[in-house]
């Protein structure tokens, strides 16, 4: 051997040393959207998994809102830069659903990978949701939630009312009167995610479809429904109780949930996720109920739908990095780390072994705030219209939606009037999405 | 005498202009173009599927009412921003370049809001306005003012108006105080001399003086509210309620969002590209002529 060879060799040998731990990591993007204290717990898993194994490495970034992150993932995906994991809400599910090429969906994830996988192992009212009708699961659940009334326990005392919350909503409407009658002259009762909470979920829990199609699980070509009577009624009932300010709009979003823990809102209609802000934030003594009814309406209560995001891997990487994800998944189906999530960020849990383990140590004695949106969940069998709702464009949609309805709130439009509106803008919307998503 | 330099053949003066071109057409007219091609499409959002469809986004945005408000909102919102954020900036300009005790200071405070994002001033706004939130909006209801921004869309429009005249000020301050102070002083002088009042002396000489900043001013005020409000209009109203503050620069970002209908989004940043460019030809031919240089 030569000198020069012989000092080739050792150089080689050297960069090969030296590059090796970076070589052997692989690293997978994930994208989410998650604030405050579900940041943390994000990072926290990202840290537990990358301490667990040498293998991988999984990197978070934070995207912003929901739309946000969607919209960064579309971009990166069309630069040709997408990352492997996206958090994606779920009114994003068709749109990612009719993105072929784009995703990979999770169950050919993981038999590519060889991870063991059970979907029904899943609690089948979010697996549903994000499977296709033939039952394979597209992406995989992570953050999944319910809608569910908070409720002012001390309010509710100083009014006079009795101390277990309105049933149905005629009770709930009484209830927000006497509220406002005994100081809360801003707002009695209010709602966050207006759409989500007056149509989508009204409709499920009711067991009136908000579209055709088994609200568009069966295929693109559906139209929407809510202009029927149980949402005029409904919309009807608000618009009057706003003007007697009894019932006080809160936005498009859940901005105004601050309206609920500062105290101005006694009863308030929001995610069961809102739970770590309660928790931290409200100096009276609160707690959550199954969301109000029409007793008129045959069959109600139904159940209800589930909200939050999953994770959807995206196409077109390789496969040593599916491996990574697949692995990743493996880790937060994982019974213990279930429960500690469910137990800490107010999520529901996603697998039936954890909600039975949670329910086995008796914590939802304590807690019962907790169990509320997975017992509303599993009300009922779910149905055709209770199951979810999938309609192409949802985001876009539920602005014009929220457009309307706020026309309607604030006496521009008759409630019959603007739910046609709606109605029909959604449907253009529909159309649109349908041509694109052949 | 020739009145301009002329070159032998095309090349050096090609060579002269390369930099500019190349600027405006990787910053312009590239991203001008990719626009007008998008406005002829429709598209998912992942750019998988794509068709071509002639003018059918152009006649979509005309066949629906919500475009028609978004226009007459841009008029009212821009014609209120322009006028208020000139006239006070304006007053405060003629205030600040009097001999008065502590003028830096003045001066600085009133250049402030220019630094502040349009995104952190709807912020600070919102705070100040929040119908449940707001210490001023407080005030307001207190006083028995039924202040709701979050479903009236006149209050709504005040607010964003206010926020965006209020970052705006700032900008056209500090020109027209570059204005009132190249003014020579010796003419205003000549004026007092003559007897002429403040007021006279104002609007016969100052303001005439000043007409070419206000002039420039104006452009770049509509330019202004046309296209840099929309981070404020975001943070504060997000269009709504019910569409009342949707200005057409926002309407191009909520329906281009989300990814849904960048087609119809395209078309209508067309059309406001053509706005733009026809309002400032028609600002050159018309009102510049009333312009003294």
């Amino acid at each position: 051997m030569t000198f020069k060879l012989k000092t080739l060799t050792a150089v080689g040998a050297f960069a090969l040393a030296a590059a090796s731990p970076a070589l052997a990591q692989t690293e997978i993007q994930w994208w989410h959207a998650m604030t405050g204290a579900n940041n943390d717990v994000v990072v926290k898993l990202a840290e537990e998994f990358n301490a667990s194994q040498k293998d991988y490495k999984v990197v978070v970034a934070y995207k912003g809102s929901y739309p946000d992150t969607l919209n960064a993932g579309i971009a990166a995906f069309r630069a040709g830069n997408a990352p492997h994991i996206m958090q994606v809400f779920e009114v994003g599910t068709a749109t990612m659903m009719s993105a072929k090429g784009a995703i990979k969906p999770v169950a050919d994830v993981m038999k590519d990978a060889g991870e063991s996988f059970d979907p029904k192992s899943y609690l089948p009212a979010i697996t549903g949701y994000y499977s296709t009708t033939k039952g394979e699961m597209l992406s995989f659940p992570f953050n999944s939630s319910s809608m569910v009334m908070w409720y002012n326990k001390d309010a509710l005392k100083k009014a006079g009312l009795p101390e277990a919350p309105p049933k149905t909503w005629p009770e709930a409407f009484e209830a927000a009167k006497k509220l406002k009658a005994a100081g809360w002259d801003k707002c009695g009762i209010s709602t966050a995610w207006t759409t989500w909470a007056n149509i989508e979920q009204l409709g499920a829990w009711h067991n009136v479809p908000v579209g055709t199609k088994a609200n568009g699980f069966d295929g693109f070509d559906t139209e929407f429904r809510i202009n029927g009577d149980l949402f005029v009624k409904h919309l009807t009932n608000l618009a009057n109780l706003q003007k007697e300010g009894v019932f006080s709009y809160s936005g498009r979003t859940n901005t105004g949930e601050g309206r609920f823990t500062s105290g101005e809102c006694p009863l308030f209609l929001t995610s069961s996720a809102f739970f770590g802000n309660v928790k931290a934030n409200a100096k009276f003594d609160w707690s959550n109920a199954p969301m109000p009814y029409y007793p008129d309406v045959a069959g109600a209560p139904q159940n209800s739908i589930i909200g939050g995001a999953s994770l959807w891997v995206m196409g077109g990487k390789k496969a040593d990095e599916y491996k990574g994800v697949a692995k990743f998944f493996t880790f937060l189906s994982d019974v213990d780390r279930q429960v500690k999530l469910h137990t800490e960020s107010g999520y529901l849990p996603i697998t039936k072994a954890a909600y039975e383990k949670v329910k086995a140590s008796g914590f939802y004695k304590q807690n019962p705030y907790l169990e509320t949106p997975l017992l509303e969940l599993n009300n009922k069998e779910p149905t055709e219209n209770s199951r979810g709702v999938r309609f192409g464009g949802l985001v876009q949609i539920r602005d014009i939606w929220s457009e309307e309805i706020e026309a309607a709130l604030n006496g521009q439009k008759t409630p019959k009037a603007a739910l046609d509106a709606a109605n029909e803008r959604g449907n253009q919307a529909l159309r649109q999405f349908e041509r694109t998503a052949k | 005498m020739q009145k301009y330099a002329h070159f032998k053949g095309l090349t050096i003066p090609l060579l002269l202009l390369l930099p500019q071109l190349a600027i405006t057409v990787v910053f312009f007219y590239w991203p001008a173009s990719q626009a007008v091609w998008q406005s002829f499409l429709l598209q998912d959002a992942f750019g998988i599927s794509t068709e071509f469809v002639w003018f059918e986004n152009y006649r979509d945005l005309f066949s629906k009412p919500e475009y028609y408000k978004a226009l007459i909102n841009t008029g009212i919102f821009s014609v209120f921003v322009a006028l208020l954020s000139l006239s006070l900036a304006l007053l405060f300009a003629v205030m600040a370049d009097r001999q008065i005790r502590g003028v830096e200071i003045y001066k600085t405070l009133l250049i402030w809001p220019y630094a502040v994002a349009p995104a952190i001033a709807g912020v600070l706004w919102i705070f100040m306005f929040d119908p449940s939130l707001g210490m001023l909006a407080r005030g307001l209801q207190s006083l028995g003012v039924a202040w709701n921004p979050r479903l009236n869309g006149n209050d709504a429009m005040t607010l964003v108006i206010l926020a965006a005249t209020w970052k705006q000020i700032s900008y056209n301050f500090l020109f027209f105080l570059a204005g009132l102070q190249s003014i020579p002083k010796s003419v205003i002088e000549a004026a007092v001399i003559d007897g002429a009042r403040p007021m006279r002396r104002f609007w016969t000489i100052v303001f005439p003086l000043l007409s070419p900043t206000t002039f420039f001013l104006l452009v770049v005020n509509l330019v202004y509210v046309f296209f840099d409000t929309f981070g404020i209009i975001d943070t504060i109203s997000g269009g709504g309620p019910s569409g009342a503050t949707e200005t057409l620069v926002y309407k191009v970002y909520s329906d281009g969002k989300g990814g849904t209908n960048l087609g119809g989004s395209a078309a209508q940043s067309v059309i406001l590209l053509i706005m733009v460019i026809g309002m400032t030809a028609f600002q050159f031919r018309f009102i510049e002529r009333k312009v003294n240089y």
